[in-house]
């Protein structure tokens, strides 16, 4: 291979092997070609599927959505003037995730309150029915797992983290969910829900959307971080082994005073009526006196 | 002078005259203890002492047990417990409160829960064995009053056992109150609210008791020492007096043959009760431990420290503090405003009048019924609850009222698992206070006539055998057969119609004739309360009735031991003797 390089192979020949530059020149074509291959192919495709997921996404609305949130999801009044459905522009992918990943939209029927229920679509769907609406205006995005994870925290940051998240918990969220997550009652028949089970997404994006009648937690109200604590918080009181027995449902005294009538007072009432039909002259042979 | 009895037999005759058998070890100390004591007499007499056999009799026990219980396992909450309101930051082993600037006093709870020995099971032992404690004096007040036994000469110890039934209410508040948790705050914050809702004076009461402004830095040592010396040592004095009442008057009895007025039959204290009693200690502090195991209550360390500014849903009290709250959460939102003030009528009247106003009842109760009945004669004998139909008509409405104040208390845990709106709830509980005691009070007491009804038509008539006949025309019967003599006792063992001192001569105390308008109301009510009374059967009404019964079965009895089927009629059978219809 000399015929390539002579003079400078005679130059330099303890410093480079003869096929040196060969391969150099073929792993940087290898690489721009590689690169390229990668990189620009893959976006251009990937546009190409954000704009299907979209029209996709438009497609299921069109179905499912617009007969009460319009046909471009403009909202639908009554003719009393009522919201039908409301407008969805602005609410960001998170809220459609959220209202469609739990069942609680496509709503049942209107009422005082919607409740969860088994999903309606499948992951695909509900990302192009995301996708569609986030398309229509900025709102906030579904977050990703880094978002509402401690996982990558240090042992005692996320000790930290678990207390903090309890604090902001107590004084942002314990009024409506109760102590324990457990939910509680609002005006006229509505209530919030219980929250234990929900997952780390859904608590997120519950937040950041403030769905039915819960405020919008935004981000400069509680810092992503801050959301982040609540959410540890809350799953580490699902994984603490329950202390002092059974929990009677976490619904404070209400629960415990119904323990102590039927429970206690059951089995009390039950043992004297046993004790006193016991007496120094019963047996279980009756003996005829 | 003294006369040698050594060589005197001590039987007659059955066995050897010897001297007296010398006393065993026990027997020593025994009589060393009654040289010096004197109880000797004392427990001669009392350790014999009967008392009757009945489930019902064993409720008031329930709460004495459970006293005892608290009483044990808040000596061993005393040893850790710090009511100190000073603030430090927690380090003890439960990671999600750690580093949170908390009082001592909740500090010191979440120590006993985590960090001491069977530490949280002593503290749900004495939570829950309060909850019982509370019910179960409850439940005691309920027999005593449905049965009769608070009359004369009981009425005293009735008021005992209303201020207990207080006091332990207010032991209960100011031990939950103690931990100084979220939950047990706001308890404190609204009793705050409470005292301050009283007008004129509120404000300076609340400053009083807080040392300040609400939450200041004394109250929980102030509840504390309330809570651990003032009100148990109350507690037991009362408890101590009712049961010396209770050992004076001797216990009521259900009426039955050989049981009167003066006499008590049952068991005696030793060994019979002794065991019973005994062993139901035992059991009630099993049930207590049981439930302390294996049944969470209160987990402050959920609640988290009391901020003022942090609340949780389902803020209740513990349940005998419920119906007040009720009361409160029901009320309309009335105030008024004069000379620059604000007179919170929406908290004053159900919190602060309403419970005087119903302790004041409770602790009237039995005078109100004296007077109305104008029975003052002393009552040993129980009544069933029907034989007092207004008086049971009278306690199932007071029931029904604070049943529902009760519920009411709990309107958003109702909401959230019912399925309903708290709004609802609360607008028909509005309306059931005032209707559900007066619909109670009708069916109760319709209810108890037509229990009498059955009692007396069972004494004329005799039960119902199950025993089908029939009659040679084709009619059905029921055979009838009379009660046993024992059970007809039973039941006519009670008074008949009014006992009425006052109503036909003129009063002898005198007050009648210058108090003339409350005695017409003193006649009406006594009218009112035996209206529809049924009688027990005269002595003349069951003699026949046992006449027309032996008539009856003298027809029935050619029937006896046939077929009734009319088969003897088929042909295959001798029927000499047989007739379709006996001769008389």
């Amino acid at each position: 291979m000399r015929f390539l390089n002579r003079s400078a192979g005679r130059l330099s020949r303890h410093r480079r092997g003869p096929l040196a530059g060969l391969v150099v020149l073929l792993l940087g074509l290898l690489m721009t070609g590689g690169l390229y291959a990668a990189l620009s192919p893959a976006q251009a495709e990937e546009a190409q599927t954000d704009a299907e997921l979209v029209a996709k996404g438009k497609e299921l609305f069109l179905v499912g959505c617009s007969f009460c949130h319009g046909r471009n999801a403009e909202g639908v009044l009554t003719q009393n003037g009522n919201q039908l459905g409301p407008s969805l522009v602005g609410v960001g992918a998170a809220a459609v995730d959220f209202q469609v990943e739990t069942g609680r939209m496509p709503m049942v029927r209107p009422g005082t309150q919607n409740p969860p229920k088994p999903e309606a679509y499948d992951d695909e769907e509900t990302a192009a029915l995301a996708a569609y609406v986030a398309s229509l205006g900025p709102g906030p995005a579904i977050p990703a797992e880094s978002d509402y994870s401690i996982d990558g925290l240090s042992g005692e940051e996320r000790e930290a983290a678990i207390t903090r998240g309890g604090q902001i918990f107590l004084t942002n969220c314990t009024a409506c969910h109760n102590f324990a997550g457990a939910g509680g009652a609002l005006p006229r028949g509505r209530w919030a829900p219980s929250l234990q089970g929900v997952s780390e997404k859904h608590i997120y994006e519950a937040l950041l959307t403030g769905p039915s009648q819960m405020p919008v937690f935004s981000n400069g109200n509680l810092s992503p971080e801050e959301k982040r604590d609540v959410i540890a918080y809350l799953k580490s009181l699902e994984e603490q082994p329950s202390y002092g027995g059974f929990t009677l449902g976490q619904l404070g005294p209400v629960s415990e005073g119904a323990a102590a009538w039927l429970l206690g007072m059951g089995t009390m009432v039950g043992f004297a009526v046993w004790i006193a039909a016991h007496t120094t002259r019963t047996s279980k042979k009756k003996v005829d006196a | 002078m003294s006369v040698d009895t050594s060589k005197v037999a001590t039987t007659n005759a059955t066995t050897p005259a010897t001297g007296a058998k010398k006393p065993g070890r026990g027997g020593v100390v025994a009589n060393w203890a009654d040289e010096r004591l004197g109880l000797g007499g004392l427990m001669k007499k009392n350790l014999r002492k009967v008392f009757p056999d009945h489930w019902s009799f064993m409720l008031g026990e329930v709460a004495l047990w459970s006293f005892v219980v608290l009483l044990l396992s808040g000596v061993f909450l005393t040893l850790w417990f710090n009511p100190s309101m000073g603030e430090i930051e927690y380090q003890g082993s439960y990671d999600q409160l750690r580093d949170i600037p908390m009082s001592e006093a909740m500090a010191s709870t979440l120590h006993i829960s985590f960090d001491v020995r069977g530490g949280l099971l002593m503290r749900q032992i004495h939570h829950w064995a309060a909850m019982l404690f509370i019910a179960a004096m409850f439940v005691h007040l309920m027999r005593v009053f449905f049965t009769g036994a608070h009359r004369k000469p009981r009425e005293l110890n009735w008021v005992i056992g209303s201020l207990l039934l207080l006091l332990g209410s207010l032991e209960g508040f100011t031990g939950y109150s103690l931990p100084d948790d979220l939950l047990s705050g706001t308890g404190v914050r609204a009793a705050d609210g409470f005292m301050k809702s009283m007008p004129v004076v509120g404000t300076y009461m609340s400053f009083f008791l807080f040392g300040g402004e609400f939450p200041g830095e004394s109250i929980i040592p102030r509840l504390y020492i309330v809570h651990v010396l003032l009100i148990p040592g109350l507690l037991l004095a009362l408890i101590a007096a009712h049961m010396l009442l209770l050992v004076y008057h001797k216990h009521t009895q259900w009426p039955g043959p050989g049981r009167t007025e003066q006499n008590v039959v049952g068991f005696p204290m030793l060994p019979v009760y002794m065991a019973k009693a005994g062993g139901f200690f035992f059991i009630v502090f099993g049930v207590t431990a049981l439930m302390g195991a294996l049944l969470s209550i209160n987990p402050v360390w959920k609640y988290g420290p009391y901020d003022p500014s942090k609340v949780t849903a389902g803020s209740q009290p513990d349940w005998y503090m419920g119906w007040p709250d009720g009361a409160l959460r029901i009320m309309p939102g009335w105030e008024s405003s004069f000379w620059g003030t604000t007179w919170s009528w929406n908290v004053f009247f159900p919190i602060i009048v309403l419970p005087g106003l119903m302790f004041t009842i409770l602790l009237l109760l039995p005078f109100i019924e004296s007077w109305i009945t104008g029975d003052k004669r002393e009552h040993h004998l129980l009544q069933r609850p029907r034989n007092a139909p207004t008086r049971t008509a009278v306690m199932v409405a007071l029931m029904t009222f604070i049943g529902a104040l009760w519920a009411a208390g709990g309107n958003d845990i109702l909401a959230i698992k019912l399925h309903l709106s708290i709004n609802q709830i609360t607008y028909f509980m509005r309306a059931f206070v005032f209707v559900g005691p007066v619909l109670a009070f009708i069916i109760t007491r319709r209810w108890c006539i037509s229990l009498q009804r059955k009692d007396n038509q069972d004494l004329l008539h005799g039960f119902e055998t199950g025993v089908i006949l029939r009659s040679p025309e084709g009619g059905y019967t029921e055979r009838h057969a009379p009660l046993p003599s024992s059970r007809q006792y039973t039941l006519t063992a009670r008074d008949r119609g009014t006992v009425d001192a006052e109503a036909p001569g003129p009063d002898p105390s005198g007050l009648a004739p210058k108090q003339g308008r409350l005695s017409g109301l003193r006649r009406r009510l006594n009218t009112m309360w035996y209206a529809d009374d049924v009688a027990k059967p005269t002595r003349e009404e069951l003699e026949e009735a046992h006449h027309h019964a032996e008539h009856e079965h003298e027809l029935q009895a050619p029937l006896d031991g046939h077929a009734a089927d009319g088969h003897q009629f088929d042909g295959h059978h001798a029927v000499e003797g047989e007739e379709l219809r006996p001769r008389h």
